[in-house]
């Protein structure tokens, strides 16, 4: 057993166990340290040295760059499942996604956004965003600068403002959608995790980050985003033991990465 | 109508004449709309096909003249041979046949090319065919329509879809004669209305009820436990009236209950009498296996439930017992009809309370059933959610005009007091989505063409709305098969949120047998065989009756007597020891009991208002303790009380039911709560907002790539007054708001309240531990919840992480 331990957790490295500023810890005294408010609502934890903050409401934010990261926004999804399906689902999605962000970006006073891709459900979504959505995003997009990476639904550029990338490095970090085996320092989407707490008898199942030394995986940002459950091979090969998930909703709570 | 010679010799050949109500069927074959009331044994279902035999004796008629709908597949078929015997031997030149989905779908094309003279269908399925461009050449010649089981069907959505089908029906041929036939209710009347065509009149006949049953309360040497349900204790007792009869049906109130006494039943089996169980959620085989058998006569007891309520004439039952407590005296009434079902011989049937808190409710029942004291409540209008579902077979079936199928619509009784402004925002949902952000001009479903008729945009989308007719609403649920051989047994179903709690290892109940979850394979559960685990139970969503209204009331009124000599000894004692350690509730107080119980802070509220109010006020109760931090974690109600578990204890419950309280809360508490998303879940499926079914492949609620919940939260944010809102709404307010009766026990029980802050479980509140429909309260529970569990968790990560198996833990979402 003390050598699975060992095998499983080299050292007190394991983010999990907390890093090098024990965020994971301050984290937890702070969940339970309800009514304050700055503290509930992100958990710290650094990738490759740089300190990350996973946030309540699935935008990752890095303060050293002022950089909020979100993943997966799938603006146009309802104009999407119209076009294809015939299917008339609310059409609030993209403007809830967007007022959402708008709140991050205020929060964090970021100046440079970076979306990981997915950002439109299609590129006909893309183009379908009425002008009301259009302006609202262009009003984000004033004054900061603004990187849509490609995602598997959004291959190619698109009309909007900002710079179009297949992938980002910044410092020692490397932002792409889909996560690539063997990558150090990455941040990813894709795969929208979630994953499941068992509580005194219940099951409770939110979106998650996803994060070990090497790389983070997002949680998909978009309102009409389901997701793939934490214990899902794909997920499970790609994170090391000791991985953590990052739950988010109201708060977020960390816990070992189920799987 | 007098008797065809044919078919009068036949009975005479028979030695036979026909029933009274038979004769008066014949008699008004040519009336608009009759309502036959007669037990069932009384030759109800010939009473409906005695005008439709002698109109085809007399002459050869080409074509659909018949059609009869049941809510069974399994009574269709029934029917079909009992109705071919007298048919061959009367010597008509007919077809019988029926179409329902098990049918084939060669047999099904070919029905609609030449349709026999009678044909034995489900609503589903007639709602199906009226979708077809070419319904009117298959309906040409229809005379008329004999609906069965019409006492069920009334009670339920499919009974409005069967009436908003049968009025496009008439669109197509006017005229048609209807036949209702149903079992005993308390107002046939509302019945007669739904049947006829609006504004027709509807004839109620009432057969003779025959003799009063024999019924009783099952005497056994072991008494009824505490709490609890299934009656486990009975079996031995149970057993020996099985001995003493040719068929016993058992009835129990859930298939998690009917399957936990099933195997209870088969360890006490020692002379192995054959012994089958029934119910809605095993697979079809092994449903066909065990009737096939009755049929045969090879068994001897059947443990079910209500999916052997209907129909299925099975002539040798002699017994029919019924566990736990009845909780409705109109269906104990028709379910003892499932004994003895010739004509004029008396029903016997037996109640084993499952509890002693049922003890109370059956003998309450019994004294119902001697002074023939039926209860049942009110439909209210049509559901609006059905009449969107029927705007778009509409116009499957061809372009229509709005003003022709409002008039059309407003024909089926149900739905005759319909507004212009209701029917317009229905269809103009139908048409574009209906929101308030005009997001689809390009995509509309229906569109307007010039002359004025609305069409489907897309012809394509036909095909994706017919493959989603229907209101039956199964919950999720997955299949579950044997492991190994060529794809394995298939054994029943399980709902997707129970196989989400399994992990590899677990065993539960399903068909009697103890199986091991060893894995999820494609939308599919696949398990194997363990005899000899000690399973954990299977959380069937069983239909869940409530206790009615007038039942509930003889039981307040019997609390309130000094002593209970009709009561058994251990019951007498438990009230007493009830109104020892705590009181027992009164009609004009308010008893509210707190107490620990399984790490939770519990409070239980003997309201007494049935189960739909108690419900409220859980909601209600909750929402606020929510905003008096004492972090409630959810509720469960019974007719008779609400048990809310909680985080902190209620140490003050008055605040709790100011009244102005209350009605602040249920302006706001339709927001977010899981009630509300269930309901709209429901309606949205009905309504077509989400299919269930693709020609892909059927959507299950954890592939959708996002929830219904989400919907509904985007729709509460952005478009309150959203018609799929607007129908939650009515449909919540139908089914479980109740909100009347809250407010007449607050004026009964003043400010009158009785707080009792005990150590331990009371004897009254025992029953509700185990009482199934738990709702969750996601609030400040849940986060407290992850931080004390994350922190747990984080503690020991990597210290048990390692190879140790991990310890099993019987996890549900409430």
């Amino acid at each position: 057993m003390v050598r699975g331990f060992d095998l499983a957790f080299p050292g007190s490295s394991s983010p999990c166990r907390g890093g090098d500023d024990d965020a994971a810890r301050f984290a937890l005294d702070s969940a339970s340290a309800l009514s304050e408010e700055h503290t509930m609502n992100r958990h710290e934890f650094s990738l490759v040295g740089a300190a990350l903050e996973a946030r309540a409401t699935g935008a990752l934010y890095w303060p050293a760059e002022h950089m909020l990261i979100v993943s997966d926004l799938h603006l146009g999804k309802s104009a999407r499942i119209a076009r294809r399906t015939g299917a008339m689902f609310p059409p609030y999605e993209t403007r809830d996604t967007l007022s959402r962000l708008e709140s991050d970006i205020a929060q964090t006073e970021a100046k440079t956004i970076v979306c990981l891709g997915d950002s439109f459900d299609d590129l006909a979504a893309a183009q379908s965003l009425d002008e009301e959505e259009r302006l609202w995003l262009a009003r984000l997009q004033a004054g900061r600068r603004w990187i849509w990476i490609e995602g598997n639904h959004d291959p190619g550029p698109v009309d909007f403002g900002g710079t179009h990338l297949a992938e980002l490095a910044t410092g020692a970090l490397i932002f792409r959608h889909i996560a690539e085996e063997g990558a150090t320092g990455e941040i990813s989407g894709h795969y929208h995790p979630k994953a499941r707490l068992h509580a005194r008898g219940r099951v409770i199942t939110r979106a998650c980050f996803l994060y070990d030394e090497a790389r983070v995986i997002m949680p998909a940002y978009g309102t009409y985003t389901g997701g793939l459950r934490s214990d899902d091979v794909a997920l499970n090969s790609l994170m090391q033991p000791g991985a953590c998930a990052v739950l988010t909703g109201k708060q977020t709570h960390v816990i070992p990465m189920p799987r | 109508m007098e008797l065809p010679e044919k078919i009068e010799s036949w009975f005479s050949a028979k030695g036979w004449a026909p029933h009274p109500h038979q004769r008066a069927m014949l008699e008004r074959a040519e009336a608009p709309a009759t309502l036959l009331i007669a037990p069932t044994g009384g030759g109800k279902t010939l009473a409906g096909f005695l005008p439709t035999l002698a109109d085809l004796a007399r002459a050869p008629h080409e074509g659909l003249h018949t059609l009869y709908v049941s809510p069974l597949k399994a009574l269709a078929a029934d029917i079909k041979r009992n109705l071919r015997t007298p048919v061959e031997e009367i010597g008509l030149d007919i077809r019988i046949e029926d179409r329902t989905g098990d049918t084939t779908a060669t047999q099904k094309k070919r029905q609609r090319v030449d349709p026999p003279q009678i044909l034995l269908t489900t609503p589903e399925s007639l709602a199906l065919l009226t979708s077809y461009e070419d319904a009117p050449r298959m309906f040409q010649g229809l005379k008329r329509i004999v609906v069965d089981e019409i006492h069920a069907l009334s009670e339920s959505k499919r009974g409005d879809q069967l009436m908003l089908a049968l009025a496009a029906l008439e669109t197509i041929v006017p005229g048609i004669r209807r036949v209702g036939l149903s079992a005993t209710v308390e107002d046939p009347e509302a019945i007669a209305t739904f049947l006829a065509k609006h504004p027709e009149p509807c004839e109620v006949l009432a057969a003779d009820p025959g003799p009063p049953a024999d019924i009783a309360m099952l005497e056994t040497d072991e008494l009824p436990p505490w709490a609890g349900g299934g009656g486990k204790y009975a079996i031995p007792a149970i057993l020996e009236e099985v001995k003493k009869h040719k068929i016993t049906l058992i009835f129990h109130n859930t298939r998690a209950q009917a399957e936990l006494f099933f195997h209870n039943l088969w360890l006490a089996n020692e002379e192995a009498l054959p012994i089958g169980i029934h119910h809605g959620s095993l697979s079809k085989e092994q449903r066909q296996k065990v009737e096939a058998a009755m049929v045969e006569g090879s068994l001897r007891a059947i443990v079910c439930t209500g999916s052997l309520d209907l129909g299925i004439d099975w002539g040798d039952v002699d017994l029919v017992i019924q566990v736990g407590a009845p909780k409705n005296v109109k269906r104990l009434v028709q379910r003892i009809g499932r004994a003895n079902h010739r004509y004029n011989a008396p029903s016997k049937a037996l109640l084993v309370p499952a509890n002693r808190f049922e003890v109370v409710e059956c003998i309450a029942a019994l004294a119902a059933v001697a002074e023939h004291d039926l209860d049942g409540d009110g439909r209210g209008p049509g559901p609006r959610d059905v009449l969107c579902q029927h705007i778009l077979i509409a116009a499957c079936a061809g372009p229509f005009d709005e003003m022709a199928l409002y008039d059309q619509m407003r024909s089926a009784g149900a739905f005759s007091g319909l507004a212009w402004e209701e029917f317009e925002a229905c269809l103009d949902f139908c048409a574009t989505g209906g929101y308030a952000l005009r997001a689809y001009d390009r995509w509309q479903r229906l569109k307007k063409r010039e002359d004025g008729l609305w069409e489907l945009r897309d012809p394509r989308a036909a095909q994706r709305i017919r493959m989603n007719i229907g209101t039956i609403q199964d919950t999720d649920t997955l299949k579950v098969r044997l492991k190994n051989r060529g794809g394995g047994k298939p054994l029943g179903e399980v709902e997707e949120g129970f196989a989400a709690t399994l992990t590899p290892g677990d065993t539960f109940l399903i068909g009697g047998q103890i199986v091991r979850y060893e894995g999820l394979r494609e939308m599919t559960v696949e398990v194997t065989r363990r005899a000899f685990d000690k399973p954990k139970i299977a959380t069937f969503l069983g239909t869940k009756f409530a206790t009615s209204t007038r039942l509930t009331h003889r039981i307040l009124r019997m609390f309130q007597e000094d002593d209970w000599p009709e009561l058994p000894g251990h019951t007498r004692d438990w009230l007493k020891l009830q109104r020892e350690v705590s009181k027992l509730p009164e009609a004009d107080r308010l008893l509210v009991e707190s107490f620990p119980h399984d790490g939770r802070a519990q409070t239980v509220i003997y309201g007494f208002a049935g189960r739909n109010a108690m419900q409220t006020l859980g909601l209600l109760v909750t929402q606020r303790m929510e905003e008096a931090g004492l972090g409630p974690m959810g509720f469960v109600a019974t007719d008779y009380a609400t048990l809310i578990w909680s985080l902190d204890s209620v140490t003050e419950p008055a605040p709790l039911f100011s009244r102005e309280g209350l009605v602040d809360g249920l302006e706001t508490w339709l927001a977010g709560n899981a009630v509300m998303k269930r309901t709209f879940k429901v309606s949205a499926n009905i309504a077509g907002l989400i299919e269930r079914n693709s020609p892909q492949s059927r959507k299950t609620g954890r592939q959708a790539t996002f929830s219904s919940d989400i919907l509904y939260d985007t729709l509460l944010k952005y478009d309150p007054d959203h018609v799929l809102m607007q129908i939650t709404r009515e449909e919540a307010t139908r089914g479980l708001v109740d909100f009347g009766r809250i407010e007449e026990m607050l004026e009964r029980v003043g400010d009158r309240i009785d707080h009792r802050v005990l150590s331990r479980v009371t004897p009254l509140a025992a029953p509700l531990f185990l009482e199934a429909g738990r709702v969750p309260v996601k609030g400040l529970a849940d986060e407290r919840l992850m931080a004390e569990e994350a922190e747990r968790l984080m503690e020991t990560a990597g210290l048990d992480e390692i190879d140790q198996p991990k310890e099993k833990r019987w996890a549900v979402p409430f």
